[in-house]
């Protein structure tokens, strides 16, 4: 790897010196966290409540995504993969075991998990290009299996998920009541990402990203932090993915397939690599864009290809890293 | 010699000799691959959508200007190394300075906009495109039918591999080539222009993945998305084979797509997996790649 400029050239590399501030967040990443909770709170009033489910189900995707490559600097080209074992399995446990949502969505989580021990154990053999080679051919492998394992149900995936009573009381039939669980677990994933990485765990993943052969020679065995920010961020995307079939009733091949992959990667680097609010402003800016664009058929394609080739070009920290360079914050 | 290990054999040498086709596409393309990250240190993701532009530019030669496949297989990788070498000019090369990573996010965008724009104005159907009638028909072997295109494929993969292998290692050009990998800017000290060999290398990667693309058009249909499928296990040939050697990303590729073809005959259920479970044997065992250096 080249040592003269690191995947993020974001000015958030002080690693050691923390900003005073509540639960870990300095003063403007408070005001964000608040409009971002006002947003919550106000958005299915004004947006339809399923397109914002729909945005924080990939908000929250990114985030996981964005742990890797943002904080400890490995570049993921296969999470589709667990984001979408994730939703399989939670669909599966919602339809076939008649699980409760709450605990559906744990299944998938602990399946993206349990993915990501075998998929991280396999690629952090190899750095940069190769990491993210191994893992793009794992998540295809993933993707061999659905296509062919009899309870994805193939091409036609897994239809009619009901989204079950929560705790096996509150139904979550309306759009609304689901919409709360939603915005409740994508909060509490959101915090508990910005508490891996205010962590000194998330410390030492800071440092591998700047330096690992420094790290290691600290005393650090990089290797088994990589392995774990590898099997926490699998288990958030496949908690997303999870989500995601419960909103929609219906997991299929797309959230497994390649194009995932690279739309997380696109999301995530729109709103600025290595930025805490930045994945969540990318999902809004590319799910969005399909939203409004959808009649476009396969422009939208062009676009986002577009979209990554300004990105690398020009525009390297992404929204959220631009507008904290801006304001001189860390956001 | 009618059955093998329980197997007719017309069937396990139909699989094996479609196994040496995939597998001389999966040489072809690593082997541009291996040769392009040798020297500008980027994985180019646009090659998928570059063997895809190959096969159209060899539909369009035919159906636009009447030129056949042999005219193809000449001008197609010019052309589409032309375009290539204006890619390299206008974007990739701003970023050699920086991270592996952001030319993959890159060439991966450039794949992106490549694939959709083929998509829109040709749909996602695909078009025949017929083999050349001098190639058309089959052979007798005696214990199979070899239809002959298919043995051509084979046999012209073979010759474009060796020639860049010859190339890269016993001429003049490769000598600068190689040692452009190793230490560029000592090369550039010794007055070769090494920003314009670079330039040409990602052209000369890029018309491999051309000429791959119309060996691919008369067999497989002609569609954007012919690119994107294939790629993917083409990264996992390179990650096996590793990026060091140039012969070796050859033996890889044509061997993985042996191993594929007789996994067809012997386990259907697992042909599109093995390479990716291979992959991952590989890493355990040895991480850097059959031939790749740690």
């Amino acid at each position: 790897m080249s040592s003269e400029t690191t995947l993020t050239a974001i000015p958030t590399g002080v690693v050691g010196k923390q900003a005073p501030g509540i639960w870990g967040f300095n003063g403007s990443q408070l005001i964000a966290l608040l409009l971002l909770v006002a947003a919550l709170g106000l958005a299915p009033f004004f947006l339809y409540p399923v397109f914002v489910m729909k945005l924080l189900c990939f908000a929250l995707f990114a985030c996981a995504f964005n742990l890797l490559i943002g904080y400890v600097g490995l570049m993921s080209f296969g999470h589709a993969a667990y984001f979408g074992m994730g939703g399989y399995i939670a669909g599966h446990a919602a339809k076939v075991w008649g699980l409760t949502p709450e605990l559906s969505i744990i299944a998938g989580g602990l399946v993206g998990a349990g993915l990501g021990v075998l998929g991280g154990w396999l690629a952090i053999r190899r750095q940069g290009i190769y990491f993210a080679m191994i893992t793009m051919a794992l998540a295809q492998m993933v993707y061999f299996f659905c296509v062919q394992a009899p309870f994805t149900g193939g091409e036609d995936g897994i239809q009619a998920i009901p989204r079950g009573k929560l705790f096996g009381v509150i139904s979550m039939d309306s759009d609304m009541a689901m919409y709360w669980l939603v915005a409740v677990v994508f909060l509490m994933g959101f915090m508990f990402i910005h508490r891996i990485i205010h962590s000194p765990f998330g410390q030492v993943m800071k440092a591998i990203r700047e330096n690992e052969p420094r790290t290691t020679s600290l005393g650090y065995r990089t290797d088994d932090y990589k392995l774990v920010a590898f099997i926490l961020s699998c288990g958030l995307a496949g908690v997303a993915g999870a989500v995601k079939t419960l909103v929609f009733g219906i997991a299929t091949l797309t959230d497994v397939h390649f194009s995932m992959s690279g739309e997380v990667v696109l999301m995530t680097l729109v709103g600025g690599l290595g930025t805490i609010f930045g994945p969540v402003i990318g999902a809004a800016v590319v799910v969005g864009m399909q939203n409004y664009l959808a009649e476009m058929g396969a422009w939208v394609t062009v676009i986002q290809g577009g979209i990554f080739v300004a990105c690398v070009l020009a525009f390297r920290r992404g929204i959220v890293g631009e507008i904290g360079n801006l304001f001189k914050v860390k956001l | 010699m009618d059955e093998i290990f329980g197997i007719p054999a017309p069937l396990l040498f139909g699989q094996l000799l479609l196994g040496l086709i995939n597998g001389a596409f999966y040489a072809m393309l690593s082997l541009g691959l291996a040769v392009i990250f040798g020297l500008l240190n980027i994985i180019n993701f646009t090659h998928g959508a570059q063997f895809m532009m190959g096969a159209f530019a060899a539909w369009m030669l035919l159906a636009w200007a009447g030129l056949g496949y042999w005219w193809a297989l000449v001008l197609a990788p010019i052309i589409v190394g032309f375009t290539g070498i204006i890619l390299e000019k206008l974007f990739i090369s701003r970023l050699y300075k920086l991270d592996h990573l952001y030319g993959l996010l890159l060439t991966l965008g450039l794949g992106l906009i490549i694939e959709g724009v083929f998509r829109n104005q040709f749909g996602s159907s695909g078009l025949p495109y017929r083999i050349p009638a001098e190639l058309s028909g089959a052979w007798d072997l005696g214990f199979m039918y070899m239809p002959i295109y298919r043995g051509w494929v084979v046999v012209a993969a073979l010759f474009f591999c060796i020639s860049t292998w010859l190339i890269i290692e016993k001429t003049r050009l490769g000598a600068y080539l190689r040692a452009a990998t190793e230490r560029a800017e000592l090369v550039q000290a010794f007055g070769i222009n090494v920003p314009r060999m670079i330039t040409l290398t990602y052209g000369a990667g890029v018309a491999l993945a051309a000429v791959a693309g119309v060996l691919a058009a008369p067999i497989y249909s002609v569609n954007p998305q012919m690119g994107s499928n294939l790629i993917i296990v083409v990264f996992a040939v390179v990650v096996i084979g590793g990026m060091g050697s140039i012969l070796g990303s050859i033996i890889t590729g044509f061997g993985l797509g042996i191993v594929e073809g007789l996994t067809k005959v012997f386990y259907p259920e697992a042909s599109a997996t093995v390479i990716f479970v291979i992959m991952a044997i590989v890493l355990l065992a040895r991480p850097a790649g059959l031939f790749g250096r740690a």
